[in-house]
């Protein structure tokens, strides 16, 4: 029993790591996206991540019955201890790179929740089902964005080619498959999660059909994958943003 | 944020309470076109529950009175107060009027 509680502690903390990561990036732009309209935009997109990284790693919390809360598996655990996709530690860059890491995340999340909310996990597919509605509006703005900006100036359409490129080495982490999610698939705890990758490309394909983006871009070689603990350099600076108040005054609320 | 007057419309935005009143106007936001237009009017006028529908309609499209007619239009409305229902007993049955 202890070893199925290990995996189901650490899925929920990987997709809870996804989940703040990405949220954290996002909250990035607070102030600074192009227009006051998409700065509410992703801020609401970054609050809803971050909600659902709340709800996951409270419980992890559970699962792992050591008392660890959700702040401090967010934010008083060491680089190597987070288990997130390199994706999501992208760097905002233009607004172009930030739409397709979003665009990239969130038709992956949307696929993936909606197999989640047929968890046989109760608690998992609770979550699952709620972060799905989230998830299925974070795929329409993105998505909206990228058709505007793939089918838009020349610019605007070198610009989101260059994100696509940039972010194309990320994909294949998305659906790497370890010996963690084969048990949890045999358990039953998560679904048959093999379909994602073709579901995605699906989505993607249609989208950047409507978009004039190249799909051949996509094609590229993987890196990252098999996820625990490895990182990207930009990891580090994410952390020492993230965690510098609790590290800084240990336990402190407001 | 600057330079997005002359790239993006304006579009007012109409949104519909959770107690199922009239479409009322929120505000407005700017927006390349109307699909981006829905999705910029949710995220910033219904970030706190407020609303069940959304209208969007470009600024451009709506008639207003002149204010220099003001007083030709509205102030003689001013002493009929036999105008307003609040002589009538309205039954509770009736519901919301």
């Amino acid at each position: 029993m202890a070893k199925a509680n290990d995996d189901l502690f650490e899925y929920l903390i990987r997709l809870g790591d996804d989940h703040l990561i990405l949220g954290h990036r996002l909250s990035q732009w607070c102030g600074h996206a192009p227009t006051l309209e998409e700065d509410l935009a992703l801020s609401n997109i970054a609050l809803d991540m971050i909600g659902q990284a709340r709800s996951l790693y409270t419980y992890a919390g559970e699962v792992e019955g050591k008392g660890r809360s959700e702040d401090d598996l967010a934010f008083l655990r060491k680089e190597h201890e987070y288990h997130n996709l390199m994706l999501v530690e992208r760097a905002n860059n233009d607004f172009a790179h930030t739409i397709i890491r979003q665009l990239f995340f969130s038709v992956y999340a949307e696929l993936l929740w909606e197999i989640l909310s047929t968890s046989g996990d109760e608690k998992l597919s609770q979550i699952a089902a709620k972060a799905r509605k989230e998830a299925s509006y974070h795929v329409r703005h993105s998505a909206q964005w990228t058709i505007r900006l793939g089918d838009g100036t020349q610019e605007s359409a070198a610009r989101i080619a260059d994100a696509v490129k940039t972010m194309a080495p990320n994909i294949q982490e998305m659906f790497d498959d370890d010996a963690v999610l084969q048990r949890l698939v045999q358990t039953g705890v998560i679904g048959d999660v093999a379909v994602l990758k073709a579901a995605w490309h699906i989505s993607i394909a249609e989208i950047f059909s409507t978009a004039k983006i190249d799909t051949d871009l996509l094609e590229t070689v993987a890196i990252g994958g098999a996820r625990p603990g490895r990182h990207t350099e930009s990891m580090g600076h994410i952390l020492a943003e993230l965690q510098y108040m609790q590290r800084t005054y240990p336990g402190c609320q407001w | 944020m600057s330079n997005n007057e002359t790239l993006t419309q304006l579009w007012e935005v109409f949104i519909r309470p959770s107690n199922g009143l009239a479409h009322k106007h929120a505000g407005s936001i700017h927006s390349a076109d109307s699909e981006m237009a829905v999705q910029a009017a949710r995220d910033v006028y219904t970030r706190r529950g407020e609303g069940t529908s959304l209208w969007v309609v470009p600024s451009s499209a709506i008639v207003a009175s002149d204010p220099r007619d003001k007083e030709e239009l509205f102030d003689p409305a001013d002493d009929k107060i036999y105008r307003h229902p609040s002589f009538y007993n309205i039954p509770d049955e009736v519901g919301h009027m």
